[in-house]
């Protein structure tokens, strides 16, 4: 629990008329850091300082360049300029042990320690005690009992680590990295797929760290945690700092604004035109669709000639409703019609073959082939739908490549050439074309505009107007609001897994979609000192 | 029981004791220390260097090249003790450091170059038998003062059996395996790098140094059965022991070692090369029945133990309520 | 120069077939010579081409899987129950068409055993197949029980060492199968669907494509030629010797395709240049036999010749091959391969 005004360690800095005061001398200071990768700014001139004793959260949607800063913090990347200051010395931590003895230890969300090892395995690992030249298990054991005793964690240390939940293991990440580095510790999403009670104890934990003066980098999109736990939020858009905030005094709305890149005054016209949807025939309609531990039930219609934006945070069950509707998962209830028609999707094929498309969000995991060519990567959809016997002409091929080639102004010198090669946006526009290329009656667009320059959102954008215009019909999802202000005809706003409103068409403004992203984030909060009074806050921004 | 990590070694050890019961009730003979003995005595060169196989495999990798690596050890000590008039312990561990750095090498360019483990030991099992085809084609017989005695020494079991040297040899590999597994920081290793590669790393773990251990460590254990090799048959022949390799992956993986790596006991390897050795005794007990059998129930075991790891792992997916990954 | 794809595709394993072909008349003079006799054309490059003719078959199969990120070690002991079913079959009076059909169809389900276990359980290729690799000899013996089953049947015996038109039998196989294969995989969209698999099973499978379908047919198609492969070997020695055919051809076989030029981690394949592969491979062996080398050498250039192809594929190197070819390219290009640096993930 978040400690009341004035009461916070000392070492955290003071607070005074909500502004941090620095303290003379803080835990950690990282000034100016920049991160190119080949070329592709990943981070510019990003000051990032930590107290003593602090909680400080790290707030940014997907590409932010979070994970960048932490990596660089660590000494999993190298920066490409500025300086890192620990404790009054400077430092270059050149690889992740490095920056471990220095004393930065590091918990990620995913890549946690070895669950093929036991427990006081994993805390010893590279470390063991040695008798006679041997491991001392009973050692390394009595001691790991010690060590998880303070996180008041009485577990059987011989076991392995997959028998225990993932509440644990993070515990047990948590403990190896205070024991092993004891300044600086940076949780990675620690919450992500923790339930409300092992939140809480997690919470418990680190105010125990705060008072032994750690200072505590903390990750997350989960708003009412950072109100929860945090003293300080620095918000990352696009690799650059948007702010660093006392959480004291700062308005939830005011977070969600840092965060989504607006000002709460800007108002921008609604682009696209409301749209009678009532005459607009059905293409497909999701009932009660829903899968545990992912998505909470939801029903959607699709009609032609509709964009339907997604909004939501990071983890709010977008990317799930997604995969549900095109057959990537299969819904635990619910049922899908097409045509009016019940339909089962046991794969993407079922839904390909009903005229859907996708776009994931990972282009390069899930999108591109990277060594066939841009010509081969655009028929490849539609070679599959007419299956392996029935090839496309060459001719054929190279025209349908052409066409989208001119019309989405795919910037290449060849269309044989291996798409890896191309830029971001590039690989994208090839994605859509692939899509495109199959004239779908439903596409499913995830992030269609993640990490790509500025001439080619334009394009994208403008792309999706056109399509509803010819009478698709669209799912967007996008944590750009003002994008989806320009191309959605109705808003679908997700929280904490589960659809919890929709904005009509004349109702969609960028202010419009973050209140209710922020009210709906607060309904949903699993309970908690901070919801409340954060509801209050939301009130006191409307009026 | 079944979420325990001891879970697919206790299914190796009711297999074995099963198997035993199942043998003894037909032929009561099998049970005596003669046959037990034998089978050792039998099997110990395949249990030396299906040890080593075991630390290949947990660690996430594989190793082709041993089998080639008796071979080569055999023709090189029985042309250097021979022709060449060398001394036997001097011939010995020079083979041992020849197969060492042999090993270490292929580990270096598997870390290096990135590449998969089956390809470089698949390189390694061409050299390996090409050098031994060099040195001699031929069967060479081994005849030194040395190897009679090793021999003549045996260590008689009541009830007659005989523990013979190279059965000893493998026993202590063995129980030297079981240490260095479980009770060393290279162990500790091993089994990190075969859980996860980039964990390990982030953890800490060397992974470039215990890469070329590994395959090192493997080496020297194909080494040190091709001496128990040529021990058992007096001779050097570089045709010799092909396919070794597939025998110790199949002890490995019926001894309950997750081929994935991670996962797994030296102990347990005995137990394969044991269940193993007791297919084939009863088939010669047997006498009507082919010795092709072996080959044949030695695939359903595997199978029966890849099937159960992957059961194994689809359970633990599932209970951890992860997603189903897209075919 | 203007070579149409295909061929500048295969050009570098061209070129060193030739440079071994040519060092090879530099050994023995004679090596050129193609004499024709009792209705056959004899020779050491006929040699070259027939004895090459098991691995050349085992390769076509081989190149597909692997295009799809696969292998298959099972290869070797398929050709051994191929060939003692076959035998096996002849022996008890069916007829030569009944025979090579149901060997045909044996060697189909061998593959699809292999293929189901990738496809559908998700076990690794390199594991899945070594199960077979393991109870296939056992499978044969137990077929042949045990002896080397011999027959006498013209057409058997005709597949393995017949000549038409004066060129063996074995080696019309190889190239017909090979032409074959190339064609099915080229005019259709086989090729392209496989590749996609390989490069990125994932993405393959959200852009609709069947991919546990397309895996059962590639290992099948392994199996396929395995079985051709394992009756050109019995054929050629009148029966079916279940210890010995086909023994450690799979990893010839493997070599084959490396050699190709093929990417043992999947994608672009060339079925042309795995059979050039196949016969670099028989010309070295050719090679070193006329030199007065012993043929034990062969293994010890195989390792050489792995090592270095492995040097080539390795990480390390493909990165300084793209650079240096990326350099002199446009702008667009210099960001290209630029891994997302940011990736979190997102459920």
């Amino acid at each position: 629990m978040r400690a009341e005004d004035g009461s916070l360690a000392p070492a955290a800095g003071r607070f005074v008329s909500g502004r941090v005061m620095i303290g003379s001398e803080m835990l950690l200071r990282a000034e100016g850091i920049s991160k190119q990768f080949l070329g592709v700014t990943a981070l510019s001139n990003v000051d990032f300082d930590l107290a003593a004793g602090e909680v400080h959260a790290l707030v940014g949607e997907n590409g932010a360049g979070k994970s960048t800063l932490i990596k660089i913090l660590t000494g999993a990347y190298r920066r490409d300029g500025g300086r890192i200051v620990l404790a009054g010395k400077p430092i270059d931590p050149s690889d992740v042990m490095d920056a471990q003895e220095l004393g930065i230890g590091t918990v990620y969300q995913e890549v946690n320690l070895l669950p093929n090892l036991t427990v006081a395995e994993n805390l010893f690992l590279g470390r063991e005690p040695k008798r006679f030249g041997l491991t001392n298990r009973s050692e390394a054991n009595r001691r790991s009992r010690e060590i998880l005793g303070q996180y008041g964690l009485d577990i059987d240390v011989t076991s392995l680590l997959a028998t225990y939940s993932v509440a644990v293991r993070q515990i047990v990440a948590i403990a190896r990295a205070v024991d092993l580095s004891g300044k600086v510790l940076i949780l990675d999403e620690p919450t992500a797929s923790l339930d409300a009670a092992e939140v809480s104890r997690l919470f418990s934990i680190l105010d125990g760290l705060k008072q032994r003066g750690l200072g505590i980098v903390f990750i997350t999109h989960f708003f009412d945690q950072v109100y929860r736990i945090a003293d300080r939020v620095t918000i990352l858009r696009n690799g650059h700092k948007v702010a660093t905030r006392p959480i004291e005094g700062l308005k939830r709305i005011e977070l969600v604004s840092l965060m989504l890149g607006r000002e709460l005054q800007e108002q921008e016209a609604h682009v696209a035109e409301p749209v009678d949807r009532s005459q607009k025939p059905v293409v497909a309609s999701f009932k009660a669709l829903s899968k545990n531990g992912q998505i909470a039930p939801f029903d959607l219609e699709m009609r032609a000639g509709e964009v339907v934006g997604v909004a939501g945070l990071l983890g709010s069950g977008r990317t799930e409703t997604a995969e549900l509707m095109f057959g990537i998962h299969q819904p635990d209830h619910g049922t899908i019609e097409v045509d009016g028609k019940p339909v089962t999707f046991a794969s993407p094929r079922d839904a390909i073959a009903h005229g859907f498309g996708f776009c994931p969000e990972d282009r390069k995991l899930d999108g591109i082939v990277e060594d066939l060519s841009v010509r081969e990567n655009i028929v490849l959809a539609l070679q599959a739908r007419r299956g392996w016997a029935k090839p496309l002409p060459r001719k054929e091929q190279e025209a349908i490549a052409d066409r989208y080639i001119e019309a989405l102004d795919i910037r290449t010198s060849d269309r044989e050439k291996p798409i890896k090669f191309l830029s971001g946006g590039n690989q994208q526009k090839v994605i859509l074309a692939r899509w495109l290329a199959t004239d779908p009656r439903l596409l499913i667009l995830d992030e269609p505009t993640r990490g790509i320059d500025v001439g080619a959102h334009a394009e994208i954008i403008r792309l999706i107007g056109e399509l509803r215009q010819r009478g698709m019909s669209l799912l967007v999802i996008s944590s750009e609001l003002e994008e989806i202000v320009a191309y959605a005809t109705r808003v679908r706003v997700l929280a904490d897994r589960r659809h919890t409103g929709e904005l009509p068409a004349g109702e969609i403004s960028a202010d419009a979609i973050m209140r209710a992203i922020a009210s709906a984030e607060d309904e949903t909060s699993g309970g908690g000192a901070g919801e409340g009074r954060a509801a209050e806050i939301l009130r006191e921004g409307t009026a | 029981m079944i979420g325990s990590r001891l879970f697919p070694l206790a299914t190796t050890f009711v297999i074995f004791i099963l198997a035993y019961a199942l043998c003894y009730a037909q032929f009561p003979n099998m049970l005596s220390t003669r046959v037990i003995g034998n089978l050792l005595t039998d099997n110990a060169f395949l249990g030396i260097a299906a040890v080593g196989m075991t630390f290949v495999i947990l660690s996430g990798g594989i190793d082709l090249s041993i089998g080639s690596v008796i071979a080569f050890t055999g023709v090189f000590l029985a042309v250097t003790m021979g022709e060449g008039g060398v001394p036997p312990l001097f011939a010995i561990l020079l083979v041992l450091a020849i197969t060492t750095a042999f090993g270490a090498l292929m580990g270096a360019m598997i870390h290096y170059l990135a590449m998969p483990p089956f390809i470089v030991t698949l390189a390694g099992m061409f050299f390996a038998r090409g050098m031994a085809f060099l040195i001699s084609t031929d069967s060479v017989p081994i005849r030194v003062e040395l190897y009679d005695t090793l021999q003549d020494l045996y260590f008689r079991m009541p009830g007659g059996g005989r523990l013979s040297f190279v059965g000893m040899a493998m026993l202590a590999v063995v129980v030297a395996g079981i240490v260095i597994a479980h009770f060393t920081s290279f162990g500790r290793n091993v089994y990190a790098i075969g859980g996860n590669r980039q964990s390990a790393e982030l953890m800490g773990v060397p992974i470039a140094r215990t890469t070329i251990l590994i395959y090192a460590l493997s080496s020297f254990l194909a080494g040190l059965a091709g001496i128990a090799f040529s021990l058992y048959t007096s001779a050097g022949y570089s045709l010799a022991a092909v396919g070794v390799e597939l025998d110790a992956i199949a002890a490995v993986v019926i001894g309950g070692t997750l081929l994935t790596g991670g996962s797994g006991y030296v102990a347990g390897t005995l137990l394969g090369i044991l269940i193993m050795g007791l297919i084939q005794t009863y088939i010669v007990f047997d006498g009507t029945l082919s010795s092709w059998w072996t080959k044949i129930v030695i695939g359903l075991l595997l199978f029966s133990f890849i099937a159960l790891q992957r059961g194994l792992v689809w359970l633990s997916a599932r209970r951890r309520g992860a997603a189903a990954i897209p075919a | 120069m203007t070579l149409p794809t295909t061929i500048r595709r295969v050009l570098p394993q061209l070129v060193a077939l030739f440079v071994i072909l040519a060092l090879n008349t530099a050994i023995a003079p004679g090596f050129l010579d193609i004499a024709f006799a009792n209705g056959r054309f004899y020779g050491s490059l006929i040699d070259i081409l027939n004895r090459g003719a098991p691995v050349a078959l085992l390769a076509v199969g081989m190149t597909l899987v692997i295009a799809t990120k696969g292998i298959d070690l099972s290869v070797g002991a398929v050709m051994a129950i191929a060939g003692a079913v076959a035998a096996a079959l002849i022996t008890s009076d069916h007829s030569l068409a009944a025979t090579i059909l149901a060997t045909l169809g044996v060697g189909i389900v061998c593959g699809l055993w292999n293929g189901a276990l990738v496809a559908f359980l998700g076990i690794q290729p390199i594991i899945a197949t070594l199960i077979l690799m393991v109870a296939g000899r056992g499978i044969a013996q137990l077929i042949t029980e045990g002896v080397i089953l011999t027959f006498n049947d013209p057409g058997l015996v005709f597949v393995g060492t017949g000549a038409v038109f004066g060129i063996p039998f074995p080696v019309i196989l190889w190239v017909a199968i090979g032409i074959a294969a190339s064609v099915l995989f080229r005019t259709t969209a086989l090729g392209l669907l496989v590749e996609a698999i390989g490069i990125n099973r994932r993405a393959s499978s959200l852009a609709g494509i069947g991919t546990s379908a397309l895996l059962l047919a590639v290992y099948a198609a392994s199996g396929l030629c395995a079985a051709v492969a394992g009756i050109v070997a019995a054929g050629d020695i009148r029966g079916a010797d279940a210890n010995n055919a086909g023994l450690w051809l799979e990893l010839d076989a493997i070599l084959a395709v490396v050699v190709g030029g093929n990417s043992l981690m999947g994608g672009r394949f060339s079925i042309a240049g795995s059979l050039i592969g196949a016969m670099i491979i028989q010309s070295v062996n050719t090679g070193i036999l006329l030199a007065g080398f012993p043929p034990e050498f062969n293994l010890v250039i195989k390792a050489a010749i792995i090592v270095v192809i492995l040097v080539v594929q390795s990480p390390a190197s493909q990165t300084l091959f793209a650079f240096m070819k990326s350099r002199p390219r446009s702008e667009e290009d210099a960001a290209a391969p630029v891994r997302e640096p940011e990736k979190e993930a997102a459920r």
